[in-house]
């Protein structure tokens, strides 16, 4: 019987990924990642609260395998919560779910699995693995559950872990279809609500997370528009590429935030039109698809996880890998990643410098 | 679970203990403070039982408290001792290792402003007496230090703690969880002052435990109610848990040498081979330690590995004690004894019990070398 290792963070996804599995007939072992201890005791919302992990450890009492609780807050803290801390230092937008799923659940976990001989790893995320005669290579895909989709914050996974990786819920066309195979099984956490974004930052509020857990605090700066002072920010952490709201300023047109001036801290702000850009380079990428990029490729590329996808192309310069959109595109942020597809396939992403 | 080495978590109830128990559920169920026949035979079993305890442990039967285990018999006696000694001075000492439920009761307690001193311990695990000596102040009311060591199973002077906290006046308590059924125990020759105890740890029942107080030391209670326990526990006594934690204490010193002489046995045969692989390390005091108890170094791999790669095998071994577990952190035992940063995730205890055999023992070695990769 083929062993696989289940991250369960106690809600309806993994749990049901775990049931079918179960059903598929694998030997199924399950195992909660303990990523981050609120300081405020009254939060008891995030995945990694005491009763997420409790909810966990019923559902695979309930499916009689064994379930084991592990403490990887230290390695959350150097690869992820640093990596977010930093990014917002540097006026950048990062993705924590990004740097999650690349070093602890396809990193530690995966190791985890190993260091104990389980053959797979499995998560409840909407996504795909298969392997591809035409590509003769274990391939990521998107879910039939288009709308879920995950595929986005998986193009990090390493090349030679994707033939030993389990999506259970990639084939499910929507998410009621999994919260009946809850029902019918029982399970009290059938309706429970869809997890939120920041797992760490159950409220929300980034802001606040940041002045509490980082050096960075307010501080008043100009707001500049046309090389000219329009008004104050206090803070730069505080804003993002392409946004228009908070920025506390009245112009006969919208401003938007189009960049940051790091060294005078000073926030640029612009009207609509210059946040379109028509290309931008991509860092520390991860190419799943092809070995490498030796020609430039057509591609469809998405630049935020609830962005839509549009036409480029990509190809190699000075060690980056430069993306020229068909046509201008606005929304592209530094330290937001930008994954590239053929069809529904993940040819691999990297992060926007 | 088909090979149980973590006894000094809990143990295995003894049938012996079970049957004893059984009829004071639904045959002599009387409240023990009931004024007729049926509860009279609850106060009297409560009674006998705490007679035996007394003897066992060589001291007198109105010394002894039952309580819900040894968490509380902890927080009891030290929260107990310093509150109603406050005039003398808000000064505590305890050990480094303790186990949480002495330094957490000794944090509740520097939070409403008493003064603990943590005294360090050697790579062994053993208190300096001298440091001892030294922190020891005219305000200084309880020294509290653990017979023996949860982790590590380190043994410690008990009856040198206790000679130079009396010499300085000073009430000596000590958390006696681990050693109890495990190693011969005289409260009077070793002058121990408070003493806590816990039954699941010597195959009785689980949430039943006592509390050894010299009679003169003064202690308030931590539950108020009725007159139970002399008005220094209330609530309505664990007839039947009180029965077979007595019953169990009776039986494991009725043959204590037999009995330890068996586990070290299987303890140092275990040692013997796992000690020759490259990447093993014992830890602690090896001469000095309860024969239950060996924690072992495996280095490069980490503990969660051993913990769940051996009960993928049916084996029960633990990383840290249970109290520590879920939350993982490095335990605060092996850092006092200085093991290595990297070596500290590394670390399991595998703790022997009657149970065990030397067949459970050679499949243990077995999957630990499976497990481990050596």
């Amino acid at each position: 019987m083929k062993k696989v290792l289940i991250g369960m963070s106690g809600g309806v996804d993994s749990s049901v990924g775990a049931i079918i599995l179960k059903e598929q007939g694998y030997d199924v072992y399950g195992v909660t990642m303990k990523l981050w201890e609120s300081d405020d005791e009254n939060v008891e919302s995030g995945c990694c609260s005491y009763s997420a992990s409790m909810d966990a450890k019923r559902v695979c009492d309930f499916l009689d395998i064994p379930h084991y609780t592990i403490d990887f807050k230290e390695q959350f803290k150097t690869c992820v919560i640093k990596n977010f801390i930093d990014e917002y230092s540097n006026s950048r937008t990062p993705n924590p779910c990004i740097e999650c799923n690349k070093h602890l659940k396809f990193g530690s976990m995966y190791n985890l699995a190993k260091s104990l001989g389980i053959d797979y790893i499995a998560t409840g995320h909407y996504a795909k693995v298969e392997y591809s005669d035409k590509y003769k290579r274990y391939v990521l895909k998107k879910s039939d559950n288009i709308s879920k989709d995950q595929s986005y914050v998986l193009y990090n996974i390493p090349l030679n872990l994707l033939e030993y990786i389990i999506f259970p819920l990639g084939s499910f066309n929507s998410k009621d279809e999994i919260r009946n195979i809850a029902k019918e099984n029982n399970l009290t956490i059938a309706s429970k609500p869809d997890s939120q974004d920041i797992c760490f930052i159950p409220d929300g509020d980034y802001k606040k997370f940041l002045e509490k857990n980082s050096e960075l605090k307010e501080k008043i700066g100009n707001v500049i528009f046309n090389d000219e002072v329009i008004g104050k920010h206090n803070g730069l952490y505080k804003y993002t590429i392409g946004q228009r709201r908070g920025l506390g300023i009245s112009h006969e047109k919208p401003l938007y935030v189009v960049g940051f001036n790091n060294d005078n801290n000073e926030l640029i702000v612009g009207e609509e039109k210059d946040l379109y850009i028509k290309n931008f380079k991509v860092k520390n990428y991860n190419l799943l698809l092809v070995d490498s990029l030796n020609k430039p490729m057509k591609v469809n590329v998405k630049t935020r996880y609830k962005s839509i996808e549009h036409p480029a192309t990509i190809y190699m310069e000075d060690g980056f890998i430069k993306v020229e959109f068909d046509e201008k595109q606005k929304g592209v942020t530094s330290g937001q990643s930008a994954v590239f597809y053929i069809d529904d396939i993940v040819l691999g992403g990297g992060i926007i410098v | 679970m088909k090979y149980y080495f973590d006894n000094s978590a809990t143990t295995r109830l003894d049938d012996e203990v079970l049957n004893e128990m059984l009829p004071y559920y639904t045959e002599y169920y009387g409240n023990a403070s009931s004024i007729y026949k049926l509860g009279q035979k609850s106060k009297n079993k409560i009674e006998s039982v705490r007679n035996k305890i007394a003897e066992i442990l060589n001291t007198k039967s109105n010394e002894i408290y039952f309580t819900s285990g040894g968490s509380e018999s902890n927080n009891l006696a030290i929260k107990g001792i310093m509150h109603a000694n406050i005039f003398k001075g808000k000064h505590l000492i305890t050990s480094s290792i303790e186990h949480p439920s002495v330094l957490n009761t000794c944090k509740s307690l520097e939070e409403e402003g008493f003064e603990v001193t943590y005294l360090a311990v050697d790579e062994k695990g053993i208190i300096n007496l001298e440091s001892l000596k030294k922190s020891i102040r005219k305000d200084t009311i309880l020294v509290s230090v653990m017979l023996a060591n949860n982790e590590i199973g380190t043994i410690e002077p008990i009856k040198e703690i206790s000679n130079i906290c009396h010499q300085n006046g000073v009430i000596f308590h000590t958390d006696a969880v681990q050693a109890i059924g495990n190693i011969k125990l005289d409260i009077k020759e070793l002058g121990i002052d408070s003493l806590s105890l816990s039954s699941h740890k010597f195959y009785g029942p689980k949430g039943i435990g006592a509390l050894y107080v010299r009679s003169g030391i003064k202690f308030k209670p931590l539950i108020d109610g009725g007159h139970q326990e002399r008005e220094m526990r209330a609530g309505t006594e664990n007839v039947p848990s009180i029965v077979g934690m007595g019953k169990a204490l009776e039986l494991v010193y009725s043959n204590l040498d037999d009995k330890n002489k068996y586990i070290k046995g299987l303890r140092d045969y275990f040692e013997e081979n796992i000690k020759k692989l490259p990447n093993v390390i014992i830890n602690g005091d090896l001469n000095n330690r309860l024969s239950s108890i060996s924690n072992i170094t495996i280095k490069g791999v980490d503990s969660n590995t051993l913990v769940i790669g051996l009960d993928m095998r049916d084996v029960a071994i633990s990383n840290g004690s249970a109290c520590q577990s879920g939350s993982a952190l490095p335990s605060h035992v092996l850092k006092a004894i200085g093991i290595r940063e990297d070596y500290l995730k590394s670390t399991v205890r595998i703790s022997f019990g009657k149970y065990n055999t030397k067949e459970e023992v050679d499949y243990l070695i077995k999957s630990l070398k499976e497990v481990g990769k050596c």
